[in-house]
């Protein structure tokens, strides 16, 4: 599958939940499939911290990798491109062509950089929404996230409870842990630390903090795995040429080097941000919160997945039950931890696609 | 659809709200919502919540060793079990449970006194295996077993008012359901 990104731009300014607007934006969107003529088949993927628009398919026939879950969205996959249309974009404060730390302010023709303002879930929502008005789409026959994507996935049922009719909220929480939030401080604090951050402004400094955020990606890349799936793949081997380091240690320090040439920091700092911040039912009850949802639920967790832990899928699934929800829940045994919900998978595929399948759309 | 699932379909009012504890591929629940019941089926075997799933049935994933504290007293207007019971780790308590959330609950299970049992048990020396207790000893799911009367002394002890209760088996097993009866199914009521 080759696929094409498309800028759309928006003119109508938005309001942002913590405070200040955006006159003008611009979203980096993908599709895959094709809308039929009721657009009653339509999907939204939306993508976790690390993600962007490039969710399936390859730009390019001689692209090395595929979009990051083409395993999931494509032609006879669980997200059927014969029978949805897929729309895929990189949200708000992303760093892969949307509007963001690394775009242009236009009232300072200066890169956006720290001064880029705070967005959350429900700002990513609403330009969604948004982008859905411009795709023709009223209602979206599922919207569907993993991690962070899940919940907005979930933020949608609530926010716009009239626009979906399915929602799939994979490997996600109703809210960080207070262990959640530790990690992503830490993050943080090895990005602003970094003699290169320059408080955000590195790139007026000509610089970029890359050991900061190579140390972030490290701590975020730790925590997706799991203890069993880390030493089933590297053990205690060491690097054959140098008796000294351990596999794993080299190969941490490849993937946070590697992050730092298609990752922005400020970007990082905002999206962790959103993440701590997202807690829709607040001091309430999520059950209450959730009673506006009018959608149908899938759940699914990992069974090694502590950064997402089954049981914080079980609070959205269990709220979901006290409000008399559709819903079904399963969790998949794995050894990936939370990048499971990235990777191939039997019962992962089978029940996902079981419950795609049963979504009905017109000819 | 399983012969004896009929007479349960015929204890749970169309239109109301039902959990299935051990929902297997989802049949009992499918055909209920056919005829406009609500409700979730829970269940642990991966392939049983794939089969459910593609049946339209809201299944969970829940260890119902665990409980059911996920729902709220009489959130459901049947809780119905059916040939699960024997194979939790406390039928007691997951009988307690059921009559909690359940204005009603439905239970049916292999009853262990039947006269095929009894022979091979009693005469031949071995564990029983029938149509109803398909297994041998060493790879049996079925940990607690009972009998038509022991089903109706834990219902005594625990309150709860036997509404209906008939066996399946031959023509003779109504009037003999302990010895007669193969599968066993009782409709109970817990203290309101």
């Amino acid at each position: 599958m080759i696929v094409t990104p498309q800028d759309l731009t928006f003119d109508e300014p938005l309001s942002l939940t913590r405070g200040g607007q955006l006159d003008r934006y611009t979203l980096r969107v993908e599709t895959y499939g094709q809308l039929n003529a009721t657009a009653d088949n339509a999907v939204l993927i939306c993508h976790a911290l690390s993600g962007d628009h490039h969710a399936a398919g390859r730009h390019h026939p001689e692209d090395k990798k595929p979009g990051w879950w083409d395993h999931y969205i494509g032609p006879d996959k669980p997200i059927d491109t014969n029978k949805f249309f897929v729309v895929s974009l990189n949200n708000l404060g992303g760093c892969s062509g949307s509007t963001g730390p690394v775009s242009i302010d236009p009232n300072t023709g200066r890169q956006w950089g720290p001064e880029f303002p705070a967005v959350t879930v429900q700002d990513w929502v609403e330009s969604q929404a948004r982008l859905a008005d411009r795709l023709g789409i009223q209602t979206w026959a599922a919207v569907i996230g993993g991690s962070l994507g899940g919940m907005q996935a979930l933020q949608w049922s609530i926010q716009y409870p009239n626009r979906l009719r399915h929602c799939c909220v994979i490997a996600a929480a109703p809210k960080l842990s207070t262990q959640n939030i530790a990690f992503n401080e830490i993050a943080r604090q090895a990005i602003t630390r970094d003699p290169e951050f320059h408080e955000g402004r590195y790139a007026e400094h000509d610089t970029l903090p890359k050991s900061g955020l190579s140390l972030a990606r490290m701590v975020g890349h730790v925590t997706y795995l799991s203890d069993q799936g880390l030493g089933d793949k590297f053990g205690r081997n060491k690097q054959a040429e140098t008796q000294d380091t351990f596999q794993i240690e080299s190969y941490l320090r490849y993937q946070g080097e590697a992050f730092t040439t298609r990752f922005d920091a400020n970007t990082y700092v905002l999206m962790t941000k959103a993440l701590d911040w997202f807690d829709p039912a607040g001091n309430g009850k999520l059950a209450d919160v959730l009673s506006r949802a009018t959608c149908s639920f899938q759940v699914i967790s990992f069974s090694s997945d502590w950064r997402f832990s089954p049981d914080r899928s079980v609070e959205i699934v269990n709220a979901l039950i006290q409000s008399n929800h559709q819903v079904s829940y399963t969790c998949v045994e794995t050894d990936h931890g939370h990048d499971g919900f990235l990777l191939p998978n039997n019962h992962y595929e089978q029940a996902f696609a079981a419950y795609l399948d049963r979504i009905e759309v017109s000819a | 659809m399983r012969a004896s699932l009929q007479p349960v379909i015929r204890w749970i009012e169309p239109g109301s709200q039902v959990l299935d504890l051990g929902c297997g591929d989802g049949e009992l629940m499918a055909h209920l919502q056919a005829q406009g019941c609500k409700g979730y089926g829970l269940e642990i075997d991966k392939d049983c919540i794939v089969k459910s799933i593609e049946k339209g049935v809201n299944v969970i994933e829940q260890n119902l060793d665990d409980g059911l504290t996920n729902f709220a007293d009489k959130s459901a207007d049947t809780v119905v079990m059916t040939q699960a019971l024997q194979a939790t780790r406390r039928p007691d308590l997951v009988l307690a449970e059921m009559l909690r959330v359940g204005r009603q609950a439905i239970i049916t299970f292999p009853n262990f006194a039947h006269i095929s049992h009894r022979y091979q048990l009693g005469l031949l020396g071995r564990m029983p295996v029938s149509k109803s207790l398909p297994y041998q000893w060493f790879d049996t799911p079925n940990i607690h077993l009972s009998t038509f009367y022991d089903f109706e002394q834990l219902c005594k002890a625990q309150n709860a008012t036997i509404i209906d209760r008939q066996v399946i088996g031959g023509t003779l097993a109504s009037i003999w359901p302990n010895l007669l009866g193969e599968l066993a199914l009782f409709r109970v009521r817990g203290e309101s």
